[in-house]
């Protein structure tokens, strides 16, 4: 399944945030989107995931969601956002709870998903009993659990320390390179944006518009630590929010 | 900054300047996070009524002014040993339990609905404002009327003296409740049903079980209020009976009564408390 934005702008009470957004979001590929703060990339994310209404332009899902797919657009949130009071596969089954599902079936999906991302050991235990990094996996395994067609992650990594950053990075790669998926990553870190990204879309400061899309062709199993050509697209990226950066600096001083 | 201090010290007795300034960081911390003390309760309970047993058998504190605790004590002792403490106490544990358990489920009820519903909180929220300060025991004639002079009256009584802190512990519990929560529950497409039921109700749980500490004891306090106002037996009926009497004794094994009412009544809710909230470790 695939997303497309069309002309998407959105104002909070006279506040310009979006400015004609047009985008696709091709299946099987992951869409990095990166930006200044403040420049509307989670109300965006929000939007795609029709959890917000746009003022203006349309958000179009092109496509037949997979066989067996539960809930077509997925987040996976930067404060993992899971229950307190459930334990991990009750996490887990939440997302499945409200489907027709025999009771073998469901256990069996809690089962693989927890087994993808290595949990099976912590199925019972309580979210305030795991690390942020396992925290964030438990959030994944449970995306993962109603077989998306898109999954809409915003900052997944931020809350988490640079080492766990890097080994869920490496997870999701593999998770990816085993069943590709459809997904749309919000980011501040441009290293996980070249390193997950097959399309880096660079939003100007507030209103946030299209700066810039970029592509990258090769192959997320392949991109690893020094490659000359992800280095420099990398670069590329940081002259460019620099660029926004200062811009909307100097923006505040002038108010 | 460092650098006036090494001017302030001429250089050849600085290491013996270090050394007699050498002293260990002044502890700061610790404080603000009270931990349980086992029988520290017991021990004021004791104490007080050591104190009490002290002075009026001394002479210290007249008959007038207080009651003997062991008199009390036999008091009691004869009131279990009659069968009149079962015959007082079962009617109202009744009230209590029936007049509580209708106004705090209405008012969770009411109370999450306020929490939810925009229309539902600007019609009621000025309402239940209205209702709380009213002394609910002035309203007993109007009751009494409404609800006739028997059990009805007494149920509403309390039911109503819980229903308004029931209400607002719950609703500010639901607007306390994290809306990054609520949001995920959407985003999985949860129903509206079944985001109430597993996320909005278990987050406002905490909230509304201390609310519950404060209506129960209200409901306590309506209790006798009722019983005193036209009821043959309970314990409210028995108080008023002794005090009008001035018979200290009596009077003092009731309050007793009440006391380990509302002990237990607590201890309860800790219980509930330590099951439903032990994910918060
Ligand atoms: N519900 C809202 N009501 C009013 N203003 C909002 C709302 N949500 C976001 N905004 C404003 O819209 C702008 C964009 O917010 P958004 O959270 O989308 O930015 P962001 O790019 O995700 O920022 P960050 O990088 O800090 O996460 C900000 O100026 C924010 O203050
Ligand atoms: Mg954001």
């Amino acid at each position: 399944m695939e997303l497309r934005l069309d002309g998407v702008s959105h104002a909070y009470g006279g506040t310009q945030v979006l400015r004609d957004i047009t985008l696709t979001v091709p299946e099987g590929k992951i869409v990095c989107i990166v930006g200044p703060s403040g420049c509307g990339k989670s109300t965006l994310l929000r939007m795609m995931g029709g959890l917000e209404r746009p003022d203006e332009g349309t958000i179009t899902q092109l496509g037949e969601p997979p066989e067996g797919c539960l809930n077509p657009l997925t987040y996976v949130f930067q404060d993992f956002a899971l229950l307190p009071w459930r334990s991990v596969e009750g996490n887990i089954s939440l997302a499945l709870e409200d489907h027709d599902l025999s009771k073998a079936r469901r256990a069996a999906i809690i089962e693989d998903v927890l087994a993808r991302t290595s949990l099976s050991d912590f199925a019972r235990a309580l979210p305030r009993q795991l690390s942020g990094g396992m925290k964030q996996r438990v959030a994944i395994a449970r995306a993962l659990a109603v077989n998306p067609a898109v999954m809409l992650l915003d900052e997944p990594l931020s809350a988490l320390d640079a080492q766990t950053r890097v080994l869920l990075m490496d997870d999701l790669v593999s998770l990816w390179t085993r069943a590709p998926f459809t997904a749309v990553y919000v980011t501040h870190n441009l290293a996980e944006a070249v390193r997950l990204g097959h399309r880096i879309v660079v939003l100007s400061r507030r209103p946030g518009a299209i700066r810039e899309v970029v592509e990258i062709d090769s192959d997320l199993g392949a991109r690893g630590e020094g490659d000359a050509k992800l280095e420099q697209v990398q670069t590329h990226l940081w002259h460019l929010m620099r660029d926004e950066a200062r811009a909307a600096d100097a923006e505040l001083a002038d108010a | 900054m460092r650098e006036t201090t090494v001017n302030d010290a001429p250089p050849h007795d600085q290491a013996a300047s270090a050394g007699s300034n050498a002293r260990p960081v002044p502890f700061r911390g610790g404080g603000f996070a009270p931990q349980p003390r086992k029988g520290v309760g017991l021990v004021v309970f004791v104490a007080l009524i050591a104190l009490a047993e002290w002075g009026t058998r001394t002479g210290f504190i007249t008959n007038l002014t207080l009651p003997r605790p062991s008199d009390v004590l036999i008091t009691l002792g004869e009131l279990w040993d009659s069968g009149l403490l079962m015959k007082h106490l079962q009617p109202s544990l009744t009230r209590l339990a029936v007049g509580a358990a209708l106004g705090v489920a209405v008012g969770i009820w009411v109370g999450i609905l306020i929490g939810l519903f925009s229309y539902v909180r600007a019609g009621l929220v000025p309402l239940v404002a209205a209702l709380f300060p009213i002394p609910k025991i002035a309203l007993l004639p109007l009751f009494v009327i409404w609800f006739g002079i028997d059990e009805g009256s007494k149920y509403a009584l309390i039911a109503f003296g819980t229903f308004t802190p029931t209400v607002v512990a719950t609703y500010g519990a639901v607007d306390n409740v994290d809306r990054g929560l609520i949001r995920m529950g959407q985003s999985f497409g949860l129903s509206w049903a079944s985001i109430v039921r597993k996320i909005v109700l278990p987050g406002a749980m905490p909230g509304i079980l201390s609310g519950l500490r404060v209506s129960l004891a209200i409901a306590i306090i309506l209790l006798v209020a009722a019983e005193m106002l036209g009821a043959e037996y309970g314990i409210g009926a028995y108080i008023l009976e002794a005090g009008s009497l001035y018979d200290l004794e009596r009077l003092f094994a009731g309050v007793v009564i009440l006391s380990l009412l509302g002990v237990i009544v607590s201890a309860v809710i800790t219980r509930i408390e330590k099951r439903l909230l032990r994910w918060r470790g």
